[in-house]
């Protein structure tokens, strides 16, 4: 009826974006946006049908004194049709309304010569703070580093046998690096609201994700080189340069001493003890171990991947030696 | 016949026949009848498709089977069963560095999910479904990766066999981030393949990760 058309034309409104389409199971071109012609096509036969559909029923319904199973089973087959299309229907609206993704889509619209620029500057300090330096407000590019940070934070995990108790591997290195970049440019965001700072949610996602880069450097050496005294240099130098480049670009954005003070001071502090976070915690568990095991005897840096028969080697050594003193 | 335009027929005479309504502009019965065949040729048929796509997956030629009749009973059994293998690594209950069942069931689903939404951010031209179709499917060759690294655990656990698993993971990497991107790169934007690779080559990155570190108890 009229209903049926009126919220046709409501779902055609909100349906020329590009939402997970249930529309188009079965077809080859999937983006809604060169399907709209054809999902116009089919939503308009789809009506038709269940006009005659039900045309149909009231005919079998006078039909069914004689008793065919052919009919029977139309009859069913109509309802069943009937019901799928008003699910479908149902489902696509809900799905227009919550699951419209095209409010991300400027935020992806990058190339990626654009990507790796962005990356290099962001190893760059400015010089210019006093006028507003121009942040690009993309998604793409701190999406993929945080991403690429928790590999390699599982690969620093696993390398130093790190256990986990409560959790597991997986969620905890994808709940630290989601966590810290959503935590903490919120909460930046919300200090730069207190301090009147010029800077949108989006450009200080951008912003720390960018970030990062130094961050995903510094830890893929270092877990792969064990030397303590690298990880000071490449966190002094590489994090350092990726938080000045941070606090150099707040900097331009903001007015008075105290408000960049305290804008710059907090972001700085969280940025690089966060990397010293990431060092430290998944390396201790390796210290306490050889420390215990094998004592006073190997030079304190030469942590090699947790091999058995190391470890049991040092073990044997140590029992040998407790039952030689015995004997 | 004009005679016969003012027949009537009396109410007392039953009147025989079969009314058929035609069904509008839809395709032959046929196509509805499936409900009525044996469950053996159902699940016959949708065997037979699972296999040819598993054979699409293996030698990555330009095909659109996999993109045109996707469906997701082919990732879900090797995502289970890669769980499943992956799943013996942490019988003691201290160490409990393993994978999980759910965790590897997660990973997998929610990253194919987030390439699959990365891609259509980036203008990409393939629905939902057929990229994780294509992105659950192309799991095959590290599922066999997995199968292999357990029988080769098997015979022993040394540096011999650590280089073995290594070769075998990284060529089973390299073919499945090869196969997807045959199948996914071709519905972007020609200058944006690139974006478009990456997080796939991660994703596999991470599963290979996986299977490569893992040591059974």
């Amino acid at each position: 009826g009229t209903a049926d058309w009126g919220g046709f034309e409501d779902n055609m409104q909100g349906g020329g974006s590009a939402v997970i389409d249930m529309e188009n199971m079965d077809d080859t071109s999937g983006s809604s946006f060169e399907d709209m012609g054809e999902m116009h096509q089919r939503m308009k036969e789809e009506e038709e049908e269940e006009a005659e559909g039900e045309a149909g029923a009231a005919e079998e319904e006078d039909g069914e004194f004689l008793g065919m199973k052919g009919l029977r089973g139309q009859l069913g087959r109509q309802v069943a049709d009937q019901m799928w299309q008003v699910g479908k229907r149902q489902a696509s609206k809900a799905f227009s309304l919550y699951a419209n993704i095209d409010i991300l889509r400027p935020y992806f619209d990058v190339e990626p010569v654009q990507v790796r620029t962005r990356l290099l500057e962001s190893m760059i300090p400015v010089k210019m703070i006093n006028f507003p330096q121009k942040i690009a407000g993309e998604l793409y590019g701190p999406l993929m580093l945080v991403f690429t940070l928790v590999a390699i934070l599982l690969h620093g995990m696993k390398t130093s046998d790190t256990i986990i108790r409560e959790g597991t591997l997986m969620g905890t290195a994808i709940g630290t690096c989601f966590g810290y970049w959503l935590g903490v440019s919120s909460f930046i965001y919300f200090l730069a609201y207190l301090c009147n700072a010029q800077i949108t949610m989006v450009q200080m996602l951008s912003l720390l994700g960018y970030g990062l880069f130094g961050h995903c450097i510094t830890l893929f050496v270092t877990y792969n080189i064990h030397f303590h005294s690298l990880f000071y240099i490449f966190w002094l130098v590489v994090g350092g340069l990726s938080t000045l480049r941070m606090v150099a670009v707040l900097v331009s954005r903001t007015v008075g001493h105290t408000q960049r003070l305290i804008l710059c001071g907090t972001l700085a502090a969280l940025h690089m003890l966060f990397l010293l976070y990431l060092h430290f915690a998944y390396h201790k568990v390796v210290e306490g171990i050889l420390d215990t095991l094998e004592g006073p005897n190997m030079p304190p840096f030469q942590r090699v991947a947790r091999d058995i028969p190391v470890v049991s080697n040092a073990v044997l050594n140590t029992t040998a030696k407790a039952v030689a003193l015995t004997l | 016949f004009a005679g016969l335009a003012d027949v009537s027929i009396s109410e007392d005479i039953p009147v025989e026949g079969e009314i058929t309504v035609p069904v509008g502009s839809r395709s032959p019965d046929e196509d509805y009848s499936t409900l009525d065949e044996p469950v053996r040729d159902t699940i016959m048929r949708d065997l037979k498709a699972v296999g040819k796509k598993f054979v699409h997956v293996m030698y990555p030629k330009k095909s659109s089977a996999l993109l045109r009749d996707w469906d997701l009973w082919g990732p879900l059994v090797l995502c289970v069963s890669l769980a499943l293998m992956l799943q013996g690594g942490s019988a003691d209950s201290k160490e409990d560095g393993g994978p999980q069942f759910a965790e590897v069931f997660v990973i997998i689903w929610f990253g194919a999910v987030v390439i699959t939404l990365n891609s259509k951010l980036l203008g990409g031209t393939i629905s939902f479904f057929q990229s994780l179709c294509v992105l659950g499917y192309c799991v095959l060759p590290l599922t066999v990766a997995m199968l292999v690294c357990r029988l080769v655990l098997l015979a022993g656990s040394g540096t011999v066999s650590f280089i073995v698993r290594l070769i075998v993971v990284i060529a089973m990497f390299g073919w499945s981030t090869l196969a997807s991107t045959a199948f996914l790169a071709d519905s972007q934007p020609p200058n944006r393949k690139a974006l478009v690779v990456y997080p796939i080559f991660l994703f596999y990155f991470v599963i290979s990760w996986m299977i490569l570190t893992f040591t059974p108890q």
